[in-house]
């Protein structure tokens, strides 16, 4: 957006206060910034930030996880952090889990497994929606069974890739509920009525600013053709009159949308949150 | 012209009204008008699942005295205050209608703890028996025990956000104009003191609780 108006032809002040603008909004939005510094970015399923897991393992188990959300739709993220600071890690993986927002929205089919080195401890969180699936029972199990052994003997790679299978095991374990879950969450990016809304409120908005645009911003910004009509845009206005005779012939290329991060094949969590499901470990 | 409008003045009576129907509910929308009981209800729900968690802990001890009792029937002293305390526990309720009322939450987060603290020590007692660990029925409860004591945690942490964004819709500026002229009844919400895994650290007596 900000690439529409270039600061060379805009003069000074325009600039000045474009950047008084920015500044009052990025203080505006700096708290929440602060707050989620602290956790780590959510940069893929396998977010190895204490440096733990050896490449093949992880480039394997973005594999395998990725389709298994395909087949399934449930989300699986492993994540490695260096020190919890001094927090216990229930908390902080209760935390990372909704700042991550794993699993789908309505469904919070989500599950995190979390490993500090240094304070050598491990969590399984899972989120709301399949708590009934993956138990505290079976979280625990393959903690003290997969990861625990692997850990003390210092095979973090493998006893994490095993934890991981295991739980997609458990979560396969009936695979007809595995599949109809799979084919139910098959969801259009938005529900039909979400759109029916935005198409809704697109309308109205064109409707209401559009006129009102018309009727105003070519007087200002457009040339003088005559009385009551100006040129703006490529387009000939004449607001007094009501109908315009636009001519649409686009002289100007106006492609100027280069909307920021398209985040185009990114990985992001669903929306889904976790009640505190699953259980911790240590070794 | 003029008949026609003398014909039908009810219509063009109702019209500016009706547009200014039209125009102003969105616009006490867009005011926060529901701001406050959006919190309120947000708040109500955030209490209802620390209810529902506390009901699940509460599920479980029966399950767990019982298999407790199997391998070590001689600490009955800790099954007795585990069942006394449940019982305690379970007789306080808070309904979402006495939130706002701050001894009845204190009483209640009061009988919880105390049934927190009593399940604690019959963990710690039951580490003396290896039989008792190796049981498959324990471990399952343990496991469930231990997760519920921390979406009781969670639920907690939650409710306590939620009441403190009630409570502040209801004591700053935009929104507290609607608290006085419109929502008099509203009351701010009582909410947990402390965190009760900060008041009550696990103790684990080594050797010191041995064949009591």
């Amino acid at each position: 957006m900000r690439g529409r108006c270039p600061a060379g032809q805009r003069g000074a002040p325009l600039n000045a206060s474009l950047g008084f603008l920015f500044a009052l909004l990025s203080l505006l939005f700096l708290p929440f910034t602060a707050l989620a510094a602290d956790l780590p970015a959510l940069t893929g399923r396998v977010v190895d930030n204490a440096g733990i897991i050896d490449a093949a393992t992880k480039a394997a188990l973005t594999r395998k996880l990725a389709d298994f959300e395909t087949k399934g739709s449930d989300q699986i993220v492993v994540a490695t952090i260096p020190s919890l600071e001094g927090e216990e890690i229930e908390p902080y993986a209760n935390r990372l889990f909704r700042f991550w927002k794993l699993g789908q929205a309505k469904k919070n089919n989500g599950v995190l497994l979390l490993v500090a080195p240094n304070d050598r401890k491990m969590r399984i969180e899972v989120g709301y929606g399949l708590e009934g699936t993956l138990t505290d029972l079976h979280t625990k199990l393959i903690i003290e069974n997969d990861m625990v052994p692997a850990f003390r003997a210092g095979d973090f790679s493998g006893g994490i890739s095993k934890a991981v299978d295991d739980m997609i095991m458990v979560l396969e374990g009936n695979p007809e509920e595995l599949e109809a879950r799979g084919e139910r969450n098959q969801q259009a990016p938005f529900e039909s009525d979400d759109l029916f809304f935005t198409v809704f409120i697109g309308i109205w908005i064109t409707i209401m600013v559009g006129s009102l645009a018309v009727s105003i911003l070519p007087p200002i910004f457009g040339q003088k053709l005559g009385p009551g009509r100006y040129r703006w845009l490529g387009m000939t206005f004449e607001p007094s009159r009501r109908s315009s005779s636009g001519g649409w012939s686009t002289g100007t290329s106006g492609g100027g949308w280069s909307s920021g991060s398209s985040s185009g094949g990114g990985f992001s969590g669903g929306g889904g949150s976790s009640g505190g499901g699953g259980s911790s470990g240590s070794w | 012209m003029f008949a026609q409008r003398l014909a039908s003045p009810s219509i063009f009576r109702t019209l500016p009204a009706f547009l200014m129907m039209a125009i102003m509910l969105p616009l006490l929308a867009g005011c926060g008008y529901n701001t406050i009981p959006t919190a309120e209800e947000n708040a109500r729900a955030a209490w209802s699942e620390v209810l529902n968690q506390y009901q699940r802990r509460a599920d479980l001890i029966p399950n767990l005295v019982e298999t407790v009792k199997g391998y070590a029937s001689h600490e009955k002293d800790t099954l007795d205050a585990v069942v006394e305390a449940r019982a305690k526990a379970t007789q306080i309720t808070v309904t979402p209608e006495t939130l706002k009322d701050p001894e009845a939450l204190k009483k209640f987060q009061d009988a919880q703890a105390g049934l927190t603290s009593a399940l604690s020590r019959l963990i710690a007692v039951s580490e003396a028996y290896p039989d008792l660990k190796a049981n498959q029925n324990f471990l399952a409860l343990q496991a469930q025990l231990e997760g519920t004591e921390n979406r009781i945690a969670v639920s907690r942490r939650d409710y306590i956000q939620a009441v403190r964004d009630y409570n502040l819709t209801l004591r700053t500026f935009p929104s507290v104009l609607w608290a006085t002229f419109w929502f008099r009844g509203n009351e701010p919400f009582a909410n947990f003191t402390v965190a009760e895994d900060k008041m009550q650290p696990p103790k684990v007596d080594f050797g010191t609780k041995q064949g009591g």
